[in-house]
């Protein structure tokens, strides 16, 4: 697979529960690599979940979330089938987008 | 390095995964798959408040106001870290119109680890994990009502999660 | 005086269990069960395929959140994309195990009748590689651990069914890996037995050490400490080093024999792999 992004988002009952495992080194910039040198600072900034073309969720983050970073919330709404779009952009400037069906 | 025009990043090159590589070398233009999330966002990614290394002024920057400490957060974190590195932290609670939730770690490098914007209808909960450098309080901070709350809990690490 | 030695000789060497240097493996497993199961009574026989995360409360929560949606998913996917790609010649890593290699991975050590020799489910990876024209990847490296938490997985919940054929190479290949396993060694001068079975749950500096029951059910690990998968054999050469001796090369005979005694002691606990580990 070539996206980043993996996603369970199930609906129950209510809500929508939404979990999401990023592939991503998520570098703090103060790890040092076998030579001594500092790794640079590579880090997922900005995480959006959007359902029906509004944002539900959005993360801001630093450099102390973890390597291949994990998130879970719950949305209001959100039925079977539907679609839930997730992108993220880091400090490097790369970026991911993918799109889930709502089990 | 990034630079921010109108919540836009611009950046010398973009790259683009999940959806085949453009490279747009040496171009400063960054207006093809931006992701929309970001731009419909009102507020900017608060660089600044990532920056600081001290709680006030992380705060401050963030939000500028007072605090107080509730019993109606559930912070949920281990007594020992089993690594620094993997810190799995969630936070639920039964405040009333939360619009957005954020976890300081006092004794890490900058102490803001992560900041979430919850729009109408989304659950004042969240899980994540988190790097811890060392033992630490860990402080989630709930906005509710345009009003902000806190429960801190200390977290103990052995085996740190910046390269200690 | 005579008739009771020879009395004695006639029932030792009757013994069903025993080859004539009186090796008893079901016997060493049994016992072995019971001690840990005496020492930690309130852990469930199959928990101990967990490790650290059956001693320890706090240990165990932060595990099972993270078990949600595990930091190895991306090693399994790519252990499943890798055991799927066909070689040079257009064969299989599946053409070289029964059942196509999907839920044998509880089978693993065998005695292999030809060789002489214990093969390991690495060793069988590679030896089916070199079979097929391909050159062998290495032992610790991302890809080997890569297919053998594909394989684990596809066996989770089996129970370990190591086999240990009534052939003396067998029998002395199991006592040797038993041996291994209770020699000190390196600077430190501990044996395997000294952290898991002397002190299973208590703390080596920051780590809660593993019971030695159960202990490979969960091959191949995901460690927080490593931030990566790693195979049996990556662990083995760590844990050398970790006592300040001098690592074999993976997949030694010492290795193979040791794996080989270790799994046959866990017969009838669940494969729990891929696993987490600190």
């Amino acid at each position: 697979m070539a996206s980043s992004i993996r996603v369970r988002a199930i609906a129950n009952g209510e809500t929508t529960d939404v979990q999401t495992l990023i592939q991503h080194p998520m570098d703090s910039g103060f790890i040092k690599d076998d030579k001594g040198a500092f790794i640079p600072a590579h880090y997922i900034k900005e995480l959006t979940f959007e359902h029906n073309g509004k944002p539900v969720f959005i993360a801001d983050w630093g450099t102390a979330v973890s390597k291949d970073p994990y998130v879970k919330f719950a949305f209001k709404g959100g039925a079977k089938g539907d679609d839930l779009k997730v992108s993220w952009i880091d400090n490097k400037g790369e970026s991911d987008i993918a799109t889930f069906k709502i089990q | 390095m990034t630079t921010f025009e109108e919540g836009f990043p611009v950046t010398r090159r973009l790259v683009l995964r999940g959806a085949g590589s453009v490279a747009l070398a040496g171009l400063g233009i960054a207006s093809l798959g931006v992701p929309t999330g970001l731009a419909a966002a009102n507020d900017k990614y608060p660089e600044e408040a990532f920056r600081q290394k001290d709680n006030k002024e992380a705060i401050k920057l963030l939000y500028g106001l007072p605090i107080e400490p509730s019993d109606k957060i559930k912070l949920d974190a281990p007594e020992i870290a089993e690594n620094g590195a993997v810190v799995p932290i969630s936070v639920s609670t039964s405040l009333a119109d939360v619009t957005s939730i954020a976890f300081v770690v006092p004794e890490n490098p900058n102490v803001l680890a992560a900041y979430y914007k919850i729009p109408q209808g989304t659950m004042p909960n969240v899980a994540n994990r988190l790097k811890m450098a060392k033992t630490s309080n860990v402080i989630v901070i709930v906005e509710s009502a345009g009003k902000l709350f806190s429960a801190t809990k200390e977290v103990k690490v052995t085996v740190g999660g910046c390269g200690g | 005086m005579r008739f009771w030695l020879t009395t004695l000789a006639i029932l030792w060497v009757a013994h069903p269990a025993c080859a004539a240097d009186g090796i008893d493996p079901a016997a060493d497993a049994r016992a072995f069960r019971n001690f840990f199961v005496q020492k930690f009574p309130n852990v469930k026989l199959e928990d101990f395929a967990n490790g650290p995360y059956a001693l320890n409360e706090d240990m165990r929560r932060q595990w099972e959140e993270k078990e949600q949606f595990p930091p190895y998913e991306f090693s399994l996917e790519m252990g499943k994309e890798l055991f799927a790609k066909p070689f040079v010649n257009g064969k299989h890593y599946a053409d070289c195990f029964p059942d196509r290699g999907i839920g044998v991975r509880q089978d693993y050590p065998q005695f292999d009748d030809k060789s002489g020799k214990v093969v390991t489910l690495e060793l069988a990876l590679n030896r089916c590689r070199e079979a097929n024209g391909e050159r062998a990847i290495t032992y610790t490296g991302d890809d080997m651990a890569a297919l053998t938490a594909y394989m684990a997985f596809t066996s989770r919940g089996k129970p370990f069914n190591i086999k240990i054929p009534d052939d003396p190479r067998a029998l002395e290949a199991y006592e040797n890996g038993k041996r291994y396993f209770y020699t000190r060694r390196g600077q430190l001068n501990f044996s395997c037995a000294t952290c898991h079975v002397q002190n299973p749950g208590e703390r080596l500096r920051a780590e809660v050490l593993a019971p030695a029951l159960g202990i490979l059910n969960a091959m191949p690990i995901y460690r927080s400490e490593w931030g990566s998968m790693g195979t049996t054999s990556r662990r083995f050469t760590t844990c050398n080093s970790q006592v300040r001796g001098v690592p074999l090369e993976p997949q030694s005979d010492e290795y193979r024999d040791l794996e080989y005694f270790l799994s046959y002691v866990s017969n009838g606990l669940p494969i729990s792999g891929p696993g987490s580990r600190p």
